[in-house]
């Protein structure tokens, strides 16, 4: 076996609702009825649109393409938790977590058409950064973010999405520790889907990562990662806790990527099929779908209701994303400045030739 | 006249700064209580109180990161990086993400940071504290990188970095710090982007920043007294570079020296004797020289002389140029 199994360490996983539905803990997290569907409804459209960015990438209206499936429950839950006014700092992984903030789909996967970098929607508007490759250097931006609001007396909180591979980097340790230090209103969420690419949970660290946390000085809690309502209700206490002034908390999501790291991955050479069956069964959206069925919160004129807008949402999304082009050459120039300086504006007039 | 050392000329920047706009903040390693190592931050935490000016723990990539946050939720920090051989941990957060974020956000995002970082060599300091960082930032595209040679100046540029729009490197020459200048402090000063001419003569240019201005100053007026008369032009601005003045005083003048402590291969004198062959070739009336330090880790006190270039190295070079 080539990811460690949580249970195995020793700490606690917070776990409302078994991989068959059943409920194992108290599931009223505190959301209405309509909240609950939504949560359904959220993952299906992010599960349609990521198979359909797979395509999209094999079909080469897309460059290299990193899938979240398996991660839907991780990324919806916490964003849901979030007010509008807070700001969620993704890495490049989040696309489910900016639906659920509301990002425009079309004007985030322009980063993945190559239209450009990592933030042409409106940050400010969605409540959600731009995306942000460089592992865990977003950490240090929500502290800063984080801060800001702290001092501005705002009530709003940060949330910074990062992964497993992103805990080892110095970036993921000087966030923890300036958020911790600054006591900033802020929830470090990590999604830890067992591999860093290549490299297995057990290649990258030795005690579990919600373990740290209290070395930081500040609560570290493992929720189920493919429990929505688990996820929901850990980022939910965690940011009426930041709201409260008492700080930053650290969650580990337990989760897996069911897919390659990227498109230009082949995860088959480095685990073997059966694991990823292993967690196909712990499916979040089956799982959480069952729960609401068997609960009578939802039933299967709305699983199919779901399925059906998804179905057509993706293919306007497809539709309008296959029709953008590259944005004129003069935009490389256009906002590396407030201003141009004159070197920049002569060398902009010699690349548009218009001298 | 009042007098004022770069210290508390950068201080009173930080001060006017901090007094005209309740979005500055001031942060960094020490920069509390203590007033930061060269106490250009004195007195500001008691002044400012501990929200606006307080001190980090000691990580850079850290400091710089927050700078970012700090300015999407529309803030205008200030941080310090302690030492120039320090700041290297921070270069993540900077070329990734603080030069950037304004083009990754089509304008959207901007990044009013400045990031202050006492640099250069010349004050007998132990190994990582003589370093001349300002290439890694100038080929970074998105930053602009300035560095003060004067007392006032350095008011007038540091007032210039904070009032900007976009994320400035202030590379702050130590060697200068108690040095002192006659005069008020400008309430405006070229700009960033324009270099000054602080001494006028038709043998040669001197084309310098920093703490080498003054050593410049003394060559040119060594120089004098053998009859030769240098024109010193201080870039002030090494991004964007003030290209045109740059072409300008050397067309006028035909010859021209750069100085600059950093390493001599693809160190600023790379770029200005680039851009003196594209605007002044047909003016020139000799090679351009360039007298900077050497290709080797900057050394340790006792061997500094070795390394920085000296008044009798740049004197002996415009000697060269003028006679060629």
């Amino acid at each position: 076996m080539s990811t460690r199994d949580p249970a195995d360490d020793g700490f606690p996983t917070l776990r409302l609702v078994a991989p068959d539905g059943a409920p194992v803990g108290e599931t009223d997290v505190g959301l209405s009825e309509d909240d609950l569907r939504e949560l359904l409804r959220l993952m299906t459209l992010a599960r349609r649109l990521d198979r359909e960015c797979m395509a999209l990438q094999r079909q080469g209206e897309l460059t290299v393409y990193p899938p979240f499936e398996g991660q839907e429950a991780a990324q919806i839950g916490s964003a849901y938790a979030l007010e509008p006014g807070d700001m969620a700092f993704p890495s490049f992984r989040e696309l489910a977590a900016a639906i659920a903030r509301g990002v425009d789909a079309v004007e985030y996967l322009q980063y993945h058409r190559g239209t450009w970098h990592g933030g042409p929607y409106d940050p400010a508007a969605s409540g959600f950064a731009p995306i942000c490759v460089p592992v865990a250097t977003q950490i240090p931006h929500a502290v800063g973010w984080a801060l800001g609001a702290k001092l501005d007396g705002s009530g709003a909180c940060a949330l910074v999405y990062f992964g497993d591979g992103s805990a080892s980097e110095g970036d993921f340790h000087e966030g923890a520790n300036l958020a911790a230090v600054l006591g900033v209103p802020m929830v470090l969420l990590c999604q830890n889907n067992g591999w860093a690419i290549s490299i297995p949970a057990e290649e990258q660290y030795v005690a579990p990562i919600a373990a740290r946390a209290a070395g930081y000085g500040f609560p570290g809690v493992r929720v189920d990662g493919n429990d929505v309502l688990a996820v929901y209700r850990a980022t939910k206490e965690a940011l009426d806790r930041a709201r409260r002034g008492e700080g930053p908390t650290l969650i580990e999501a337990m989760t897996y990527r069911i897919g390659p790291h990227t498109t230009a991955d082949d995860a088959t050479k480095y685990r073997g099929a059966e694991e990823v069956e292993r967690w196909r069964a712990l499916d979040p959206i089956e799982r959480y779908r069952r729960y609401l069925l068997r609960n009578g919160v939802a039933d299967d004129a709305f699983v199919r209701a779901c399925e059906d807008e998804a179905e057509t949402w993706v293919g306007g999304v497809r539709a309008e994303l296959t029709a953008l082009g590259a944005p004129p050459g003069s935009e490389v120039f256009e906002h590396v400045f407030a201003e141009p300086p004159a070197t920049l504006a002569r060398q902009r007039r010699e690349a548009l030739d218009d001298a | 006249m009042p007098e004022i050392t770069m210290s508390g000329a950068l201080n009173a920047a930080l001060r006017d700064a901090l007094a005209g706009d309740p979005r500055v903040l001031v942060f960094g390693e020490d920069v509390g209580e203590l007033g930061g190592v060269f106490r250009v931050t004195e007195g500001l935490q008691r002044d400012f109180g501990r929200e606006r000016v307080f001190n980090t723990p000691i990580a850079e990539a850290g400091i710089a990161g927050m700078c970012v946050g700090l300015a999407m939720a529309g803030w205008r920090p200030i941080a310090e990086l302690q030492f120039d051989g320090f700041s290297y941990p921070a270069l993540d957060q900077v070329i990734s993400h603080v030069a950037k974020y304004r083009e990754r956000t089509r304008g959207r995002i901007g990044m009013p940071v400045t990031i202050r970082i006492p640099s250069f060599g010349g004050i007998r300091g132990k190994e990582h504290h003589g370093e001349s960082p300002e290439t890694y930032y100038v080929h970074t595209a998105g930053l602009k990188v300035v560095v003060p040679s004067s007392p006032l100046d350095a008011y007038a540029l540091l007032r210039a970095a904070i009032a900007d729009p976009d994320p400035v490197i202030f590379l702050e020459p130590k060697s200068r710090y108690w040095t002192k200048e006659a005069g008020d402090l400008p309430a405006e000063g070229p700009g960033i982007g324009r270099a000054r001419v602080v001494r006028e003569g038709s043998a040669c240019v001197l084309v310098a920043y920093g703490a080498m201005i003054a050593r410049c100053m003394e060559a040119s007026e060594e120089l004098s007294d053998e009859g030769v008369e240098c024109s010193v032009l201080d870039l002030r601005s090494l991004s964007p570079l003030d290209v045109d003045t740059l072409g300008e005083v050397v067309r006028a003048v035909g010859r021209a020296v750069v100085v600059h402590e950093a390493p001599l291969t693809l160190g600023m004198g790379a770029e200005v004797v680039a851009r003196i062959v594209e605007e002044a070739f047909d003016h020139l009336e000799a090679p351009v020289r360039r007298v900077t330090g050497w290709d080797v880790p900057y050394p340790p006190a006792s061997l500094e002389s070795t390394y920085l270039p000296s008044v009798e190295r740049i004197s002996a070079a415009v000697r060269e140029v003028v006679a060629y």
